[in-house]
């Protein structure tokens, strides 16, 4: 297969040749059936899985640190250790993707959904647990189709359900489908959701799944991509696991990059390995620019993170490196945008998706998002008023206190503020508004200013014609 | 609201408090207390919306964040949702946290209409209050607000504003949490999020009112009270609900001289804060048309005719001395009367009449004896978590509501197992730990059969596995309290009192909580307004200071008393607030003793069906109108005040005892409220230590609890005639919504009032072929034959017919024969 070629039946996929651990299947065109997964050592892992004590699994687990690779990078296996001592206990998996820009889960259920089934029954069994919630997002009728198409096969052949596999392990996996909230991907909210009722956050503490989590009981919530990883760590071990990316972030990630680049596409990358600059212009990954236009900014984690611009693109993508830059790596979605790009018409976009998708739970959230795009559509709108900037950034303080999160710019002797940011709400959707208006505010002030008429708007009175006759 | 803390008894200070630094002061909270509340007793006020103390906390308004150093630095929290830990520091007023309330202020009025001035909530807002208090004072939004119909019915008593709802979950909450009604929830997203009811389902809950007076701005507002007053106009004083026996607090507000609310006052004891909408709305029926303002006579013509109180006192007094025997003058009613107005009335009849044919329960009720004599639970120790409860009465949502909201708090959160013999499945539905619903007349042999642990097959339908969970409850050591009331209107007493005995022989230690539901009927027993009992449960033979006479012998029940009446052995009726001809259980029975009466005098508020036959009507002041005290179904005491002037003549009930006492050559003794509590307390065992003054003015109010160890007999033996060809056994209680006098002179109620229909067991339904709503005949053993459309019933028994007592459409009145055990009929389509 060429070098970075798409793969035409993975919409969106795009082949790098580099390391596989997720995507090895991505190159055949029936890589989602049960035979193809079979052929190609699918389930082998479950099957040496079993044959080990939980407990060693676990700790293969926590030796491989695999990050979690939902959006916090919290390495999973000791995620797995605070579990208390208590049953029932549950998985649940969030495949609940819908970060603006983030793809990369989709692709991993549409296109090998046996590794992720695998990935969870791995799971249970190292967690001592016999329940599995799969939440799949509802906008994904493919990856749907396809994950109870293999859940059907898997249960068919004995991998999943009663007696493993022959042996006294028995685990069910109940499919879920989302009924189209994107607050549903924040871990409590999808609990929620899962017990039948409006998916809202709950406040950590003293909600935190793994103590209290689904029905109130100790809950673990990975994500997809990181559990499709566990097949191929049981198989390879945790050793060569670590080989691969860097040492704080091993193995790889799946990037899913979108906007102004000439290959856009999900990348199979090693973490920390890659700067954003290879990832933009190099000839395995995006290629350059579109057009070979200047870069203007970049959204380096999903449309919750700050903007990143010309001076961050030779930070590796590692979390420890991103972070202090005033930004985060997020869910694994990149935007790239180039200097065509308007930052207030691209600030609104990104505010009106948080202020539509809030789940009206917290006042700050609630009323602050939907200001906020109020006051962007009157400024685009040519309807500005001079104190509307300030405005921006002081209802953004409202919902998010203090310095905000923004990338350096030394041209004007700018430090960075680093992630995370505070907030006043339960969960980071309502701060993650704030993140397109201070980036863009503290960077291109100059275009909200020159969208603000410089001539207060005649008032409605001077507006008014003058009835003929009138005064006469 | 906390307890208020005793300062004469020792701070319950057993565990050792959590240091905190508040503000710059060391204080200490209770283990696990949130900090808001902890905030709260030492007297930082932290400003909220969405927390309430009767629900779970939230966290979602944001208002009370504080800035909170738990050895982290410094962070927002919200104080409502953190419980105080160890050296917690907390700043309520540090720059970060006053930043954050101008930001929940101005961001929770940037939408909110500023539509005070005709809102109902205006002047006592609390989302004023805090953006007075506590908020930036100007808004910088410039842009349109959200606009919604405005506003919008959710049900027949509640209306929603949805611009003015600032989204604090309290209502909804309250709905799902606390009423188990989850009929109203948010709907849409982000902004455009909103409190609506599910379609084609409005918010028909028992409870609706409590969400108006929860809800925070003025997003829900009541029918009744829309636009009535303004809050700066309303004066208000603290009483006690009189509406059922709960004995809920409550404040009362008038404007004008006219009630135009009640809110319900947080009573760790009873009520917490929630009132039923009958205990909120019923006040409606003080401003009656069909209020009695005047004493009216029967002239020679036969016709009621208008009078002076001289006049008709002094040919009530007649009436009553020319029976000449005692025992030909029959007393019914009592229970609508305050605890001073009971002793007044029961001093007049039996003190100085000699009249011992009294009773203030209508043939609804149980034997007096067993409900002053059986050691008593209070609410809060039937509640206590970990417990059980047997319920051996009507469903407590239909009869006792804010009991039932107490209950079912026990049972969905404080691990209290339920163990349900109700003659009919109740509301708690699944929740409850053991479901035993027997027929009609098998309730005694059911208890016997747990007492006995026969419990390895199904008695009556009931599954085995239903009977040894609940014979193992019994049995587990957990404190065990029976709340005992007449579940069923077609079955005698004597019946549910042998279900007693054998719960009592299944667990000696077990406590009893009255189910009765009458007012003040509590209050009317241990005031003697019942056959053989002096005040204070005291025998006839007991001799009391001031009392001229002394009944001879025990006098007749509400039954024996209509029973004489048509035989003839009793000529001369008082109702005392009470209206057999509609409320006696046994319609056909009252109906044939007015129709050979000689004379009835009728003490009362409203032209009932039995005042208007009376030949002398005295006007009484109701609920609002007089001060005095209330007796709940625990036996604690609490206020009844007055906050209105009676209409016209109307007359304090005891003022009326004491003129026909006078009129008829006689003292009572008393001329002020003051002098009767002081005649209660030294006549009345166990009021000797009550300080009216001060004890009735605490939050949860003194209970009085017999002096001595009642040994009361309970006879096992109750008649259960075998089933006969009839086949089906009835059942009748009662609806919250019926043509009680308080629900139909409420203009606001009346229309809630239903028609009744006949319940037959699903499977009893489909043996008969029936459709839902099909005419079906019915015939009573022995009796009449009546029309009534028929539904299946899934909380009834195989074998039972339900049917409620007093709704619209069929008298279920005329179905029962009062003293029958059990009543059989026979059911056929028509």
């Amino acid at each position: 297969m060429a070098t970075n070629a798409y793969v035409p039946h993975a919409a969106g996929y795009v082949d790098n040749e580099g390391v596989k651990i997720v995507s090895s299947r991505f190159g055949y065109e029936d890589s989602y059936t049960f035979e193809r997964s079979l052929a190609t050592g699918g389930y082998e892992a479950l099957k040496k899985a079993l044959r080990l004590p939980p407990a060693e699994l676990a700790a293969t687990v926590k030796d491989a640190v695999l990050l979690g690779r939902g959006g916090a990078g919290f390495p999973a296996g000791v995620k797995w250790g605070f579990m208390p001592p208590v049953w029932p206990r549950y998985l649940v998996v969030n495949g609940d993707e819908s970060e603006p820009g983030t793809y990369k889960d989709r692709l991993l259920m549409e296109r090998d959904p046996h590794q992720i089934i695998e990935g969870c029954i791995i799971t249970c069994y190292a967690l001592g647990l016999n329940t599995c919630f799969l939440y799949v997002r509802g906008e994904m009728p493919v990856a749907q189709e396809r994950i109870a198409q293999a859940l059907n096969d898997a249960y068919a052949a004995g991998f999943v359900g009663r007696n493993i596999n022959g042996t006294d392990v028995s685990i069910d996996v109940v499919l879920h489908w989302g009924a189209g909230a994107y607050i549903v991907g924040e871990e409590t909210a999808l609990i929620e959701s899962l017990e039948g009722n409006r998916g809202m956050p709950r406040l950590k503490p003293p909600f935190f799944p793994a103590a209290k989590g689904l029905y109130m009981k100790p809950t673990i919530v990975n994500n997809v991509e990181t559990l499709a990883n566990l097949p191929w760590i049981v198989t390879n071990g945790a050793e060569a696991y670590r080989r691969f990316g860097s040492e704080k972030s091993p193995g790889t990630r799946m990037l899913a990059i979108s906007g102004h680049v000439k290959r856009p596409g999900v990348y199979e990358v090693e973490q920390g390995k890659v700067t954003f600059r290879d990832l933009f212009y190099g000839e395995n990954y995006c290629g350059g620019i579109r057009d070979d236009n200047d870069l203007k900014m970049f959204i380096p984690g999903g449309g919750s993170a700050p903007w990143f611009f010309e001076e961050q693109l030779d930070l590796a993508l590692e979390a420890s490196e991103v972070g202090p830059a005033g930004s985060m790596l997020g869910s694994g979605a990149l935007v790239v945008m180039d200097h065509t790009t308007d930052a207030v018409r691209a600030c609104l976009r990104v505010v009106r998706f948080f202020a539509r998708e809030s789940c009206g739970k917290c006042t700050p959230c609630r009323e602050g998002t939907s200001w906020e795009e109020k006051v962007l559509e009157r400024i685009l709108e040519g309807k500005g008023r001079a104190e509307d900037i300030d405005l921006l950034l002081e209802i953004g303080s409202s919902i998010s206190p203090g310095n905000y999160p923004v990338a350096a710019h030394s041209e004007d002797g700018l430090a960075a503020v680093p992630f995370p940011p505070k907030q006043t709400t339960i969960c980071p959707l309502g701060p993650s508004s704030v993140a397109p208006i201070t980036s863009a505010i503290r960077r291109f002030r100059f275009e909200f200013e020159a969208k603000i008429p410089t001539v207060p708007a005649a008032d409605v009175a001077s507006e008014s014609p003058v009835p003929a006759g009138s005064g006469s | 609201m906390t307890a208020t803390e005793n300062p004469e008894s020792p701070a319950p200070e057993a565990e050792p408090g959590v240091p905190f630094t508040l503000n710059g002061s060391e204080l200490t909270a209770k283990a696990g207390e949130l900090l808001i509340d902890a905030a709260q007793r030492h007297g930082v006020h932290i400003p909220h919306f969405c927390y309430h103390p009767r629900m779970t906390p939230v966290g979602m308004c944001r208002m009370c964040l504080v800035e909170v150093d738990t050895g982290r630095g410094p962070a927002l929290q919200p104080s409502c949702m953190l419980s105080v830990t160890p050296n917690m520091k907390v700043n309520t007023e540090s720059e970060p946290t006053t930043r954050a309330q101008d930001g929940v202020l101005e961001l929770l009025l940037i939408n909110h209409p500023l539509d005070c001035p005709v809102c109902d909530k205006g002047g006592e807002c609390p989302l004023q209050d805090n953006a007075y208090a506590f908020g930036p004072g100007e808004s910088r939004f410039v842009e349109e607000k959200r606009h919604y119909e405005k506003p919008i019915p959710i049900s027949d008593l509640v209306l929603l504003d949805r611009e003015r709802c600032i989204l604090c979950d309290r209502c909804t909450r309250f709905a799902s949490e606390v009423a188990g009604d989850p009929l109203i929830h948010f709907i849409d997203r982000g902004a455009q999020t909103q409190v609506n009811t599910f379609p084609e389902h409005e918010f028909s809950s028992y409870f609706s009112g409590n969400t108006v007076q929860i809800c925070p701005v003025g997003a829900l507002t009541a029918q009744p009270y829309r636009f009535a007053a303004r809050p700066w106009d309303l004066a208000e004083v603290e009483s006690t609900s009189m509406v059922d026996s709960t004995g809920a607090r409550v404040a009362v507000q008038s404007s004008q001289d006219r009630l135009v609310r009640i809110q319900g006052v947080d009573s760790d004891a009873t009520n917490w804060g929630w009132l039923s909408d009958k205990e909120r709305f019923a006040y409606e029926a003080t401003d009656s048309t069909e209020r009695l303002t005047q004493p009216l006579m029967r002239n020679d013509a036969g016709e009621l005719v208008s009078t002076r109180w001289n006049g008709a006192i002094k040919r009530a007094v007649a009436a009553l001395t020319d029976a000449a025997d005692p025992r030909r003058i029959g007393v019914l009613g009592g229970a609508r009367l305050t605890l001073e107005s009971q002793y007044a009335w029961a001093k007049l009849l039996k003190g100085l009449g000699a009249v011992d044919n009294i009773d203030a329960q209508l043939g609804d009720g149980l034997p007096a004896d067993i409900v002053l004599g059986l050691p008593r639970a209070t609410i809060a120790e039937a509640c206590e978590p970990g417990g059980v409860v047997v319920l051996l009465g009507a469903d407590p949502k239909e009869e006792l509501p804010t009991l039932y909201l107490r209950l079912r708090h026990a049972v969905q959160f404080d691990g209290v197992a339920l163990i349900e013999m109700s003659p009919r499945a109740t509301s708690f539905g699944d929740s409850v730990a053991a479901r035993l619903n027997p027929l009609p007349g098998a309730v005694g042999h059911l208890a016997a059969a747990l007492a006995e642990g026969m419990v390895g097959t199904s008695i009556g339908g009931i599954a085995p596995a239903q009977l040894s969970t609940a014979h193992r409850l019994l049995g587990s050591g957990r404190p065990v309290t029976v709340i005992v009331g007449r579940g069923n209107l077609a079955e005698s007493p004597e019946i549910v009192v042998s279900a007693l005995a054998a719960l009592r022989r299944a667990n000696p230690d077990v406590r009893f909580l009255s189910a009765l539901r009458r007012g003040n009927v509590h209050g009317a027993l241990e005031m003697g307004l019942t056959p053989g009992f002096l005040p204070g449960g005291q025998g006839l033979d007991v001799e009391l200071p001031g009392w001229e006479m002394a009944p001879q012998s025990r006098g007749l029940d509400a039954t024996g008393i209509l029973k004489s009446a048509v035989n003839g052995t009793l000529d001369t009726l008082v109702l005392l607030g009470a209206d057999p001809l509609e409320d006696f259980a046994d319609g056909t029975l009252a109906a044939a003793a007015f129709e050979r009466l000689g004379t009835v005098i009728s003490v009362d508020t409203f032209m009932t069906a039995s005042t208007s036959a009376a030949d002398v009507i005295l006007p009484a002041a109701m609920f609002g109108e007089a001060d005095g005290t209330f007796m709940n179904l625990e036996g604690r005491l609490s206020p009844v005040r007055a906050k209105v002037t009676a209409p016209g003549q109307g007359r304090p009930d005891w003022m009326i005892a004491t003129d026909m006492a006078a009129a008829a050559g006689g003292d009572l003794g008393f001329t002020t409220l003051h002098d009767v509590r002081a005649e209660i307390a030294a006549r009345v065992p166990g009021f000797a230590d009550i300080d009216w003054a001060s004890d009735l003015g605490a939050e949860d109010g003194p209970l009085v609890r017999p002096l001595r160890t009642w040994t009361v007999s309970l006879s096992e033996t109750a008649p259960i005639p075998p089933a006969d060809d009839y086949g089906l056994r009835l059942v009748v209680d009662r609806k919250l919504w019926d043509n009680g006098t308080m629900v139909t002179e409420s203009g606001s109620l009346r229309p809630l009032i239903g028609d009744a229909v006949l319940g037959l067991s699903p499977a009893d339904f489909s043996r008969l072929g029936l459709s839902s709503g099909d005419d079906v005949d019915v015939t009573i053993a022995g009796g009449e034959t009546h029309t009534v459309a028929a539904v299946s019933d899934n909380r009834l028994p195989v074998g039972a017919a339900h049917i409620p007592f007093a709704l619209n459409s069929v008298r279920a009145q005329s179905f029962l024969s009062a003293g029958e055990p059990v009543i059989e009929l026979r059911v056929r389509p028509s």
